[in-house]
């Protein structure tokens, strides 16, 4: 798998670029402190200064490093999609396990639950969510988590289902093997590469709901994500003030890590599906 | 159209809508156990003013009297009134409605229309100079929120340049009437119907162009061309309707999708209508009015569903005769 991976630009491509965000998330502390990022951080710095020396992407309209901000961000982003991922794929491997492999009345109460939360519109649902439970970064990506898992399920049901009927599963069964021995040595194989293709390209889904979430305000003061970032810039008019500086950074961060999952999240699936190759 | 079919599918959508508004319910009462705790200056409520407010708003009794309230109230269309204006709630949706009608359904088709265009160019041609530019592009559009891009556009546009208003439904300061008033309306909506086309024709131009590249394999597609059939009528006749079928259930999805970019999209260009409702309602813990938004959203998803099935029946016979 490697091998066909490394051979394969467009993941090289994805993985460099998902490197470059992963060292500014675990080398933020370095740069700049947590406490830059408060409020009243900037108050001695110039508002919504461009670029200089000192401050290398300039300051927001509260005097704050908007350096920092970005930085820190990467933290906040990254965590918020990868621990919603985590939690959309558990929630939809499970339940796309069940849906597949029971027969009867619970696959059918499974399948109509995975098509309510298929067709609720999804950022309505994540916005009211996270405006009854709250806005710190972890509530946020179980809401996002908790949302966005009825694909994955809907797919891997469908593995499963046509798992099941291959002759290797059969003559387990006949031969009187437990449920729990036909998911775990020949289900769960079966299906692992597509969870994992699955998670690649949920991760840049969380993400981008996530900045969508902040973006609206529900995104959490004290830990900004990009998404946070981009609603300060909207709200203190720096769009009509050509401050660049503060909303460009930010903005071309979410298209970068978006573009790295799911450059990797295609090749994986080239990977797991030759049938998927020249394309 | 099988009658039988269309029945199941009408059950099934009503089923649905019965599920958003139980869900509803559940969300608003049950995972937010104190509805009143977001009703600005409930501080200097007297008992009394309390007690009328849990009424008015159909918070007494147990949860089973709140819930048949609640059903009753929605089913005559009273949703309450707006923690923030104390307005009507199905007035203030109202009155926002036209706008995000407009906006959302200029963009549907834009995007659906030129979205789909593209992926089978794109598709029917792999590796021309059409596919190499168009992927990629489409690929970049992809990831980048459409909010990010109505900022982009807004700042640079708007701003900068002055092509275009930055933000409203018209231009307060003038009074135009007839002719002119349409077109500095048509002004006002070119930025954001760009931004939400924009923002969502890739994920429509991607699947379309898999989709195609799938078709081409397929033997009727070289049986077409044996008969000596134009390159274009193949295209035309045989490979574009058959690669259409994934993509009309990616419509019904990618709607609700679209929905949810219409709120930040009209976020950005302080374009009042639900979505800037939205917005507003997020800011003021509005909770009436959220309410009402998610079961509107859901309930045109849902809509727009069945609408996309009964297209897709009619499309694939394979469906209409039931196999």
């Amino acid at each position: 798998m490697w091998r066909q991976l490394r051979h394969d630009r467009a993941a090289l491509i994805g993985f460099l670029l998902l490197a470059l965000f992963l060292t500014m998330a675990l080398t933020a502390p370095l740069f700049a402190d947590k406490s830059e990022l408060r409020a009243i951080a900037g108050r001695d710095n110039p508002d919504l200064h461009p670029p200089n020396s000192e401050f290398w992407l300039g300051t927001d309209e509260l005097g704050r490093d908007v350096f920092a901000l970005v930085l820190w961000g990467a933290r906040v982003s990254l965590y918020i999609g990868f621990l919603a991922t985590v939690v959309a794929v558990v929630i939809g491997s499970v339940l796309g396990l069940i849906a597949g492999y029971a027969r009867g009345w619970i696959s059918r109460v499974m399948l109509a639950i995975d098509d309510f939360f298929l067709v609720l519109p999804f950022i309505p649902l994540a916005i009211v969510l996270a405006l009854l439970l709250g806005r710190s970064p972890t509530i946020m990506a179980l809401v996002i988590g908790g949302t966005f898992w009825a694909g994955g399920s809907r797919l891997i049901r469908a593995q499963v289902l046509s798992l099941r009927e291959r002759g290797y599963v059969e003559r387990s069964t006949a031969l009187g093997a437990s449920s729990r021995h036909i998911i775990s040595r020949h289900v769960l194989p079966g299906v692992a590469p597509l969870i994992i293709a699955n998670a690649s390209l949920i991760v840049p889904g969380a993400i981008l709901a996530e900045s969508t979430l902040a973006f609206l305000g529900l995104g959490d003061r004290f830990s900004p994500s990009w998404g946070k970032v981009l609603d300060g810039a909207q709200r203190s008019g720096a769009l009509t003030q050509n401050a660049w500086w503060y909303y460009l950074p930010p903005g071309l961060c979410i298209i970068g890590v978006v573009l790295a999952f799911t450059l990797i999240g295609n090749a994986l699936e080239r990977v797991f599906d030759p049938r998927l190759l020249g394309r | 159209m099988n009658r039988r079919l269309f029945i199941r599918k009408l059950i099934d959508a009503i089923v649905l809508l019965a599920m958003v508004l139980v869900f509803n319910f559940f969300l608003f009462r049950v995972v937010d156990r104190d509805p009143l705790a977001r009703y600005r200056g409930r501080s200097k409520l007297s008992p009394e003013q309390r007690a009328a407010i849990i009424k008015r708003f159909g918070l007494d009794g147990s949860k089973w009297d709140q819930f048949v309230t609640y059903m009753s109230r929605t089913v005559r269309g009273d949703f309450g009134r707006s923690f923030d204006s104390t307005k009507p709630v199905r007035q203030e949706i109202l009155d926002a409605l036209p706008n995000t009608l407009l906006l959302v359904g200029i963009s549907t088709v834009l995007t659906i229309g030129i979205g789909l265009w593209i992926g089978i160019r794109a598709g029917w041609r792999r590796g021309s100079s059409f596919d190499k530019v168009t992927t990629p592009a489409t690929m970049a559009l992809y990831g980048t929120p459409e909010f990010f891009l109505g900022m982009l556009f807004l700042a640079f546009l708007g701003a900068r340049l002055g092509w275009f208003p930055t933000g409203g439904v018209s231009d307060p300061a003038a009074d135009y009437t007839g002719f002119a008033a349409v077109i500095d309306r048509a002004r006002h909506l070119v930025l954001p119907v760009a931004t939400l086309t924009l923002g969502y024709l890739g994920s429509y131009s991607l699947v379309m162009r898999t989709s195609m590249l799938d078709t081409l394999r397929e033997d009727y597609l070289t049986t077409a061309r044996a008969k000596g059939l134009r390159d274009h009528d193949v295209m035309r006749r045989h490979a574009v309707p058959n690669a259409l079928l994934p993509s009309v259930s990616l419509i019904a999805i990618g709607f609700g999708f679209i929905i949810g970019g219409a709120i930040t999209t009209e976020t950005v260009f302080s374009y009042p209508g639900l979505g800037l409702e939205t917005y507003e309602a997020i800011g003021n813990n509005d909770l009436p009015m959220m309410q009402a938004l998610f079961m509107f959203s859901s309930i045109a998803v849902i809509v727009f569903n069945i609408f996309a099935d009964v297209v897709l029946t009619f499309l694939d016979p394979r469906i209409r005769v039931g196999t």
